[in-house]
Order: structure tokens, then sequence, then C-alpha cells
């Protein structure tokens, strides 16, 4: 008798796959937290590199302090969506604050990073609008893609001149054309090429939409990412960003300096068919927030610790993504010993994150590691270790391997060789940030 | 819009041997493809395969093909048609 899970028969077999050879991420229990960088898993303390946890904020007394005191005068949640049950003095509060983060008009909170992409985008973009997306784009942007009622035309990852091309193919007709890229894309830690994207959208017209999901806190004098950075504040339409990563809770926001973005709140389902943030976690993201601009400290500690991890992890012979990010990936093309090196740092105790095709760019299998400023030089340091004593273990690197790299990082450009290769190489990838994707959901395998 | 100095290939027989010459470049030489050939099932293609022979598909036809169109695509008649469509909508 066939049952309704029979269509899963493929990924439960990948799945399997997975867990024969020891744990499944999906499977992992933290018996405890001890800090932003340490849990116990299994009865072992356990490094946590790969939490998106950048400025280790999940822990700051102020904000834990004002989540408490939330709680207890306001209850544990808000029970229901802002548009039915109103706002709380928090969200309100919250909002503006983001604005005057941001320097610009308005912004709107979502209860979650995923919903801030499905809302803004599924609401800016309507019928006979154009949503013109990276072929690299979070789930949450693909989704947001299906939930709209525009044309979805993907270009080239990180390619402003097939944007290009595709704009130009669009001269004439009347809908809005809506630009969505990230900052950091979340696999690699690769960057958008945002001062070329801007020129393209300026020139055509179009309007520019950026999620800094990865680069709040993390890019920029002031953390406001990387649009702050490029010095192009002036020139994006829309910033889309979440609380779950450097801010240390969760929830979503879109911002704008456009004029009337307030509307948006009525046609966007995901705001308004779902429960609102509830006041602890506003309150903790408020304390939060509120630090970011001031922790120049922090963000140069996060980046000094990604430079030792990336570097590290080069100089052992690894293949990483083209830059130092806070986001660091070994790039592996054999399943079962990229399973093998992440259960092996599992036991060493390192926990990092394992993503597998198709969810990951090239087909390639991912040992991604997040870096932390709350990571201490020691922890990083054994980490290196770690992993260059299971990769040689498993032949992953080799001498060679090492001295080859070690030459690279003396010439020092070595990111920017591995950069020339990865451009040179065409994209496939969607969907990213899933471990185990269902290939048959996925939108490019309809064909 | 295609661009005027962008040869045109609008007749069906010419769109199916362009799309069965980029097939070739990811399917092999001795895959099996015909009009009825579904792409994704027949071919052994994955996902990122097949957006990116997408990708070569359209700077190869000057066309953009929105990921809705690509949707109602099954096999290679259906991609021709499709491309034929998209050629005549954007002249």
């Amino acid at each position: 008798m066939s049952s309704i899970f029979d269509k899963f028969a493929p990924l439960q077999e990948q799945h399997t796959a997975l867990t024969a050879l020891g744990r499944s991420p999906d499977q992992l229990q933290f018996e405890d937290i001890i800090s932003p960088t340490e849990a116990m898993l299994n009865g072992k303390r356990t490094i946590l590199m790969g939490t998106n946890n950048y400025l280790g904020m999940t822990f700051d007394e102020g904000a834990v302090n004002a989540a408490i005191e939330a709680l207890k005068t306001q209850g544990t949640g808000t029970t229901g969506s802002r548009i039915a049950n109103g706002s709380y003095n928090g969200h309100k509060a919250l909002e503006e604050e983001l604005a005057v983060f941001y320097g610009m008009r308005s912004a709107i909170l979502f209860s979650t990073g995923y919903q801030a992409n499905l809302g803004a985008i599924a609401a800016l973009a309507g019928r006979d609008d154009y949503l013109l997306i990276d072929a690299d784009s979070h789930a949450s942007i693909y989704d947001a893609c299906r939930l709209s009622d525009a044309q979805v035309i993907r270009f080239r990852h990180n390619d402003p001149v097939n944007l290009e091309r595709k704009l130009k193919r669009l001269e004439g007709t009347s809908g809005s054309k809506l630009i969505v890229v990230e900052s950091i894309y979340s696999m690699l830690g690769d960057m958008v090429p945002l001062k070329e994207f801007v020129e393209i959208k300026k020139k055509y017209g179009a309007y520019l939409l950026i999620d800094e999901a990865h680069s709040l806190g993390v890019l920029g004098q002031k953390g406001r990412g990387l649009c702050e950075r490029e010095g192009v504040e002036g020139d994006i339409d829309f910033i889309t960003g979440t609380f779950s990563k450097s801010i240390g809770t969760v929830g979503g926001f879109l911002v704008s300096n456009l004029p009337g973005l307030g509307i948006v709140r009525f046609v966007s389902r995901p705001y308004m068919f779902t429960a609102s943030p509830p006041p602890s976690v506003v309150a903790s993201a408020r304390k939060t927030l509120a630090k970011i601009a001031g922790a120049t400290d922090l963000r140069k500690k996060l980046w000094d610790n990604a430079t030792q991890l990336y570097t590290g992890l080069q100089q052992a012979g690894f293949e990483l993504g083209p830059t130092i990010s806070p986001i660091v990936a070994i790039r592996l093309s054999d399943p079962e010993k990229a399973i093998g090196l992440w259960n092996g740092l599992l036991d060493a105790g390192v926990y990092t994150n394992l993503a597998l095709p198709p969810a990951t760019p090239f087909g390639w299998y991912l040992l991604r590691s997040s870096i932390s400023a709350a990571h201490t030089t020691e922890q990083i340091a054994l980490a290196i270790e770690v992993c260059t004593r299971i990769g040689r273990e498993l032949g992953l690197i080799t001498l060679s391997n090492s001295k080859r790299a070690d030459k690279t990082a003396q010439q020092g450009n070595g990111a920017a060789q591995l950069n020339g290769d990865l451009q040179t190489r065409p994209c496939a990838t969607s969907e990213t940030e899933s471990a185990v994707t269902p290939t048959t959901d996925d939108p490019a395998a309809r064909v | 819009m295609a661009s005027s100095n962008t040869p045109v290939k609008t007749d069906p027989e010419t769109i199916m041997l362009e799309i069965k010459t980029h097939l070739r470049e990811r399917a092999g030489d001795n895959a099996i493809i015909g009009p009825d050939t579904n792409i994704t099932r027949d071919l052994g293609l994955d996902s990122l395969a097949i957006m990116d022979f997408i990708f070569d598909l359209e700077d190869s036809f000057d066309i953009s093909i929105p990921m809705e169109r690509i949707a109602e695509v099954q096999t290679l008649s259906d991609l021709t048609k499709t491309i034929a469509v998209l050629q005549k909508e954007a002249a």
C-alpha cells in the first residue's frame, strides 16, 4: 500500500546514508549551553563553530535582564498578529530605533528573518512587476518568489554583466523591477559586488533590496553592514535583516527611506497572518541593537578571529571559500569524507555545519563554520589543529597541499587567487542554507 | 527585447537543435535526446546542471526565461515551444 511519504524516498535514502556514518545534523541535541561558544553535547564540552553568533551576544547581561523584565511585566507572548491584536510599545520603539540606526525613514518588524524576506519581497513585487534574483539566493528569497505574483528572473551568482543583460531585455516594459541580493552569501561567505550592482540599478531605474542578514553588526564602522562599508546607503531602496545572528535573538525587519513603506503591512501576508514577536524577544533585540554601533572592539575581534581560522585552515591545505569572512567553509567533493570530517570534529568537541548538494554552490559538500567575536584564540587554534589532524587521517589534505598553501599565503594573495578561480566557473546552485533540500521541490528541477 | 545584431532562431527545428547541443554538453554524446525526452527525468541532470543549462539557453537565444515558465516545461518539445513564445514576446 502506498504512503503519502513515498515521494520522499530519495531524500530518506540520502538521510539514511548520512546517519549510517555517525550522526545526523537534525538529531544533535545540546544538553546545556555554557556560553556563546560552548555547549555540552553527549556529555562532552563542545566548541560551537557553526551558530552565526557573530558578536557573541546571546548571553549579554543587559539583553538577558531586559528580556526577563519584559517577561515579568508583559507576559510570554502577544498571542496574535499586530493587525489583529495591536502593537505593544516595544514593537513601535524597535521599529523607530531600526530606522534611526540605518538613517532611513521607516522600518517594519517581522517575526523572523525568513518572514522578513518572504513578507517584504512578495509584497513589494506584485503582478506586472519583475523580480531579479541571484541564483545563489537564500531559500527565503526563493520562497518569496513563489508567494509573489511577479515574474521571476534569475541572474548568475554575483554577475553584474548577466544582471544588466536581463534588465536590458526588460526595457520598455511597464512594471517595477526589484533586484534582490545578499550582502554575504551564507554558504561560502562571499560578498556581492555591491557598487557595480548599484550602478546598474541606477542605470535601468530598478529598485535594489539587499539582505544584510550576515553583515549586520559585522561590516561597516557602525555595524550597519555592507551598504555602509561600500558607502552606498543612499542608493539602496530596501534593506532586510535578522535578529537571529549578530543580535542574538529572533526576528526580522525591513527598512527603507522611500515614503509610503507602511502600506506593506497591509499587503504582506507573512506580516499579517502570524503572531508578532513576543515582548522578551523585542526587549533583548532593542538592548543589543543599541550596542551595535559602538561595538567596534567586538567587530575587530570578530575579523581577527575570522582571519585566524581562514588562514590556519588554508595553510593546512584545505580548499576554502573565496575570501576571508566570518563564514569559513571547507570545500569537499567526497560525501563520505565530508561526513567523516564533520563527525570526527564532533568526536573531538568541535561543532560545525554540514551542508550538502543541491543546497550548496557547484555541488560541493561543505563543512561550514561561522566565527564569533566571543571565540578565544585558543579555541580557534584547537579547531584548526583538530581539523588538520582529521583532514590528514581522511586523506583530504597532504603535506604537499600544506606546502602549496603556505606558498600561496606567503604571496599574500591566496584569497584573491581562489576568488579568481571561483569566478571563472559557472554558477550553479539554488536555495542555499538548507542542509538537505529535496531535489523534487527545487524550482530549477522542474524543467 | 532581442538585440538587433543577434541571430534570430525562431523556427522550431533550429531552436530544438540548439537546445540539443547544450544538453549534449551536459548529458554526454551517448545520451538519447529527442522531442519527448523529459529533461530532468531522462538525462540524469541535477538541478544545478539544469539551472546552468537554462542560463546558457538565455544567452544563446538572447531571452530571459522566467522561473514560472521553466516550471511548465517537462520535455524538449515543451522547452522549444516556450522559447519560441518568449522570442515572439520579445520581438
